[in-house]
């Protein structure tokens, strides 16, 4: 299946090549490349968990991405202060800050995860019904207005400062990316996660716990959204129970442009990876192009559309010997 | 297999609340029923004013939209699909037809209009349609595709500014009345006539799901769609139908939407697809397919309706709201996913 991986670089090679012919060599250049990759880590976390929840098979996706991220900035840039002085030790203000957007994380994750283990909800409702809830709970929490967090020095670093030319931001999210691809295809977790998208029924008699299979993979996918708000609070230094709303859309953009099978079992990190960067170029030209908003969500849906037909020619093609394997 | 559960339940007899609880999940519409009624006579208590005429045409008035998005929302859940486009559907028709006949047409007749809305809005939906059935892809994704394309289209290629110059047959189908009664203080409350249309609306959808082939084709394929397309249900038919049908609703509620404001704001509807499917499960509605009844459906809305009207007479601030709708969605998906196992 290396044929999607060429098939991103090719897509990355083009929208860079499109991008330098119609907004100049400035795109290529040091500065706009570091600010594009700044911006991929929120919407790439999102679309790993995402990934992950959809190889679970049987209808598993995470609607609640961009609400935990949110709700974990919010409640860290709420609670925090009142334990640190971000103008004393700034430094253990950032640690604590992240600390408590991964204990929401977690927490999110887990309820997430006990209601389509445990309570057997379709992964659709129970996301859909957190995500709500977890919205609710950040408008509860600021009364609907954005919180500011100021300058706080390591948090801005981490969200804008280059080490050796790569962003902080991005190098963690790259080795969070290389960890969870390492654990998918390495680990027994990541073997089992492709055996119960792919066949439910074989992976019963396999005997493994499901139950715990389910829990761990959407507690990963909150904690990645965790993450994900951190990053975000970071980046923008304020948080608001309304950042990013069509985070939801783009992020499962990301994963069906990466061929992630959306009916479970099959779905590569590093494809992942480059088709967040690839998004994040397109969208960038739009943005060198003075392209509105509107504009770029009605591209977002088409190009949605565009990969699900394109994707679905492959799989066909694939199992041209089996027409019904693949559905 | 019916003799040991009977023989089990006897046994069990004086568990009583487990059986009321068994009864309840066997008939989603009554729990849903209960909830309301809870709610009603808890806020009822906290503030009388909530028993008032008028309080409750206003909460009829505000169903009706979400009423007809939900009974499409069944019809597609009924066979085991999702829709998340049909907000964006209603926004455009509604926005690009009461610009258009108040540029080329303003005299022409509401019932014209109203027919007009639900071309387009089948048009769209047969789209949503046969892209779901030719994607082979889960019609969650498809639609949210969709939306963001009908949506983005509208604000791009359309307009983005709001519409105040509403023809005037447009405006007067919101002021009809239906029935008018003088309350206490003097004030008039109206029950609008446009809440017929929800009316027809859900005994047409109960006639489809239950008197014709068609509705037998959707829980059929709601329930198991290869067999039923071994059994040689069209599955193509069924898929093109529901989202045409959805669609068909979605553009008549959008043109109800302006008709009752009076005005067509381009930015509406957007995000109230989530109190809809909240509604609908709410009303019993399984996400995977196969079951689901009108009745349920509108229990729901006016179950979402009636949180989303009562929260600030009860003294909720008002930012509960979407806290509360979405507790109401984990809580009856769980009540009701119980039902599954059984």
């Amino acid at each position: 299946m290396d044929r999607q991986l060429n098939f991103l670089v090719a897509v990355n090679a083009l929208v860079l090549l499109a991008a330098v012919a119609i907004a100049g060599t400035d795109f290529a250049g040091i500065y706009n490349l570091q600010s594009m990759a700044v911006q991929v880590p929120e919407l790439g976390l999102l679309a790993i968990g995402v990934t992950l929840t959809m190889i679970s098979g049987n209808g598993g996706i995470d609607l609640s991405g961009i609400a935990v991220a949110n709700l974990a900035g919010i409640v860290a840039a709420l609670t925090v202060p009142l334990w640190i002085s971000a103008d004393d030790s700034p430094m253990t203000y950032a640690f604590v800050f992240a600390a408590a957007c991964l204990a929401v994380g977690l927490l999110c994750g887990l309820v997430n995860g006990f209601l389509v283990s445990r309570a057997s909800l379709t992964p659709i409702i129970a996301t859909l019904g957190t995500s709500l809830a977890y919205t609710g709970l950040s408008v509860v929490l600021t009364n609907g207005s954005g919180v500011r967090l100021g300058y706080i020095e390591p948090l801005d670093n981490f969200g804008h400062m280059p080490i050796l030319g790569i962003p902080m931001c991005f190098a963690v999210f790259i080795v969070l990316a290389v960890i969870v691809g390492c654990v998918l295809r390495f680990s027994p977790f990541g073997m089992r996660l492709y055996m119960l998208g792919s066949n439910a029924k074989a992976a019963r008699f396999a005997g493994f716990n499901q139950i715990r299979l389910l829990m761990v993979t959407y507690t990963l996918s909150s904690l990645f959204a965790s993450v994900a708000g951190f990053i975000i609070a970071a980046r923008i230094s304020s948080v608001k129970w309304d950042y990013g709303t069509s985070y939801v859309l783009i992020a499962i953009l990301i994963t069906v442009m990466a061929g992630v099978r959306p009916s479970g079992g099959y779905g590569k990190i590093t494809c992942v990876v480059l088709s967040a960067v690839a998004l994040q170029m397109l969208s960038s030209m739009f943005n060198f192009l003075n392209i509105s908003n509107f504009f770029r969500d009605f591209a977002w849906g088409l190009l949605l559309l565009i990969f699900l037909w394109v994707s679905g020619i492959d799989l066909r093609t694939l199992f041209a010997l089996r027409p019904r394997a693949g559905s | 297999m019916s003799d040991f559960t009977w023989g089990n339940s006897t046994s069990e007899g004086a568990a009583w609340p487990k059986r009321i609880v068994a009864w309840l999940v066997r008939h989603p519409p009554a729990f849903t029923l209960i909830l309301i009624v809870l709610v009603s006579v808890i806020v009822g208590a906290i503030s009388p004013e909530f028993w008032q005429i008028s309080n409750i045409f206003d909460m009829a008035r505000a169903s009706v939209v979400t009423g007809m998005f939900g009974l499409g929302f069944l019809m597609i859940l009924a066979a085991g699909g999702i829709d998340m486009s049909f907000t964006a559907i209603a926004a455009l028709v509604m926005y690009w037809i009461t610009t258009a006949v108040a540029a080329y047409m303003p005299s022409m007749p509401m019932p014209l209009i109203l027919l007009m809305a639900a071309a387009g809005g089948t048009l769209l939906g047969v789209c949503n349609g046969l892209l779901v059935h030719y994607l082979r892809a889960p019609a969650l994704i498809v639609t949210i595709g969709t939306q963001y394309v009908i949506r983005g289209f509208l604000l791009t290629f359309i307009g983005t500014e709001l519409f105040v110059n509403v023809p005037t047959s447009i405006e007067s189908f919101g002021k009809y009345e239906l029935w008018q009664v003088e309350t206490d203080s003097g004030s008039i409350a109206v029950l609008p006539a446009y809440v017929l249309v929800l009316v027809v609306a859900a005994i047409v959808t109960w006639w489809i799901l239950n008197r014709t082939l068609m509705g037998r084709a959707i829980f059929a394929i709601g329930g198991n769609s290869s067999i039923a397309e071994r059994l040689g249900y069209d599955l193509r038919k069924v898929h093109v139908f529901i989202f045409a049908y959805a669609g068909l609703l979605a553009g008549v509620a959008g043109m109800l939407h302006v008709s009752s404001n009076r005005l067509a704001n381009p930015f509406d509807l957007s995000g109230s697809e989530l109190g809809v499917i909240a509604a609908v499960v709410l009303g019993g509605a399984r996400i995977t397919g196969g079951s689901g009844t009108v009745i349920g459906t509108i229990l729901g809305v006016i179950l979402v309706t009636l949180v989303n009207n009562v929260l600030i007479l009860a003294g909720i601030p008002s930012s509960w709201q979407t806290f509360v709708v979405g507790c109401f969605i984990i809580l009856a998906g769980t009540v009701f996913a119980s039902r599954e196992r059984t």
